[in-house]
């Protein structure tokens, strides 16, 4: 049976680059559709009719949405280089730091970002970093997911490029090494994977963005 | 799948407090499952050193305590307790109906439950508060079962535990008419086919305390 997978995505978007790794790393071949969000398509509405918003993975005409519970699909369907770790406790924990980037580090920084540097809003986003980072301490490890690349790296994508990207275009400084060393250095490490840096957008790409924010 | 974290005695704790729809969630799931476990009653404005020790990133209840090992978030303690009690499955085994219900346990998370939260003391935003219900009361109607876990309830018919009673709760405190059965005939139907099962109801927090709660909470001052 050859598997059809359709990816309907934005190529800059933080939560698009996600599945998008996934695939890379489990050698799932797909089909791109890059969406224009401000003229969406009749197939990406009539795919997720509830949110209408990219990513949605369609695989053999079924579609999902919401890119952690695309993560967690692809991760099921295609069992080569597990994305989730296979004990239940260490697989709660990586469920739960993902929530937490989405939930609780994204909105922070982002919040940071838009307001170009303010000092209150960056101490906010520094106390979530900071989970971040102490995780990374506490852990030893040279990835959230262990020695390979897993299900909190990839949601944590915005923090090693789109944080960068931001600093850079908008002339703040968001991550700095002194406070976030180890935040830095799995930075470099993740976007260097091979499948990582394939699914990630051109930096440029990103920094583009900021500059019209 | 080998369950590496079940002893001859399981030792199952859960910080919680009656009145929260998300501890009420994992007392479901427990129950469901027949796992014997220890309630510990928080109070939330005085909250214990062991929260605190167990959920130092949101210090916040539900945290289940398995074995001495913490789980916090309520969504990722179910489906904790589904990895290690494979009985009374809560989540499909179909890799597309699991994905299927994620996606709907965190739509009445994202989208339901804030905008209802919002239409308390505010007249205004009741139609809001409607509009994501919609998307549930179609769910019923196109899946045609009598839970949206289909002949018995699943992971998001336990995260709909909110609409089922607080939403309810809420309306008779302050007087207001968010899920009509004119509009949601399903979704009501479904509350009541939800609330009566056993373990639900032994999970749920007496009626009149939420709406006190709610009065008190929101209500306008005399």
């Amino acid at each position: 049976m050859s598997d059809i997978v359709k990816l309907y995505a934005f190529r800059g978007s933080p939560y698009s680059c996600r599945p998008e790794i996934a695939l890379k790393l489990k050698g799932v071949k797909y089909e791109f559709i890059q969406e224009d969000l401000k003229n969406k398509s009749a197939d990406l509405i009539k795919y997720n009719p509830v949110n209408k918003k990219v990513p949605v993975l369609v695989h053999n005409g079924n579609p999902i949405s919401e890119s952690v519970v695309i993560l967690e699909y692809i991760d099921e369907v295609w069992k080569g280089v597990p994305i989730l770790p296979q004990d239940a406790y260490e697989k709660a924990q990586a469920r739960f730091w993902a929530r937490f980037v989405d939930d609780k580090c994204i909105p922070a920084v982002f919040k940071a970002m838009v307001s170009r540097g303010e000092e209150q809003a960056v101490a906010e986003a520094h106390v979530q970093m900071q989970f971040l980072e102490n995780e990374l301490k506490a852990e030893g490890k040279k990835f959230f997911g262990g020695d390979n690349v897993g299900l909190v790296d990839i949601c944590a994508s915005y923090m090693a490029l789109w944080v960068g990207a931001a600093e850079e275009a908008l002339g703040i400084k968001l991550m700095p090494k002194d406070k976030f060393p180890k935040l830095i250095e799995w930075s470099d490490n993740y976007i260097n994977c091979p499948a990582v840096k394939d699914g990630l957008p051109p930096r440029e790409t990103v920094v583009g963005i900021y500059k019209t924010l | 799948m080998k369950s590496v974290h079940r002893k001859m005695t399981d030792e199952v704790k859960l910080y919680g407090f009656p009145g929260s729809p998300f501890g009420c969630r994992v007392e479901t799931a427990l129950k469901l499952k027949g796992i014997k476990y220890e309630f510990i009653q928080e109070d939330l404005s005085n909250k214990s050193a062991d929260l605190l020790k167990y959920n130092p990133v949101h210090k916040k209840i539900p945290v289940l305590v398995h074995n001495g090992n913490p789980i916090a978030e309520s969504v990722v303690i179910i489906e904790y307790i589904d990895d290690i009690w494979k009985e009374v499955p809560i989540l499909p085994q179909d890799a597309y109906e699991k994905a299927q219900a994620r996606f709907w346990a965190k739509f009445i998370d994202d989208k339901c439950i804030p905008a209802i939260y919002n239409s308390y003391g505010n007249v205004e935003a009741v139609a809001e508060a409607t509009e994501p219900l919609q998307f549930l009361e179609n769910e019923l109607n196109v899946k045609g079962k009598k839970f949206f876990g289909g002949d018995n309830i699943g992971l998001v018919d336990i995260c709909a535990c909110y609409m089922a009673f607080w939403v309810g709760a809420a309306e008779e405190a302050l007087g207001i008419k968010i899920m009509t059965k004119e509009k949601f005939p399903k979704l009501k139907k479904w509350c009541d086919s939800y609330i009566n099962c056993q373990v639900v109801k032994d999970s749920l927090p007496p009626r009149e305390s939420l709406v006190a709660y709610y009065k008190w909470r929101f209500g306008k001052a005399e």
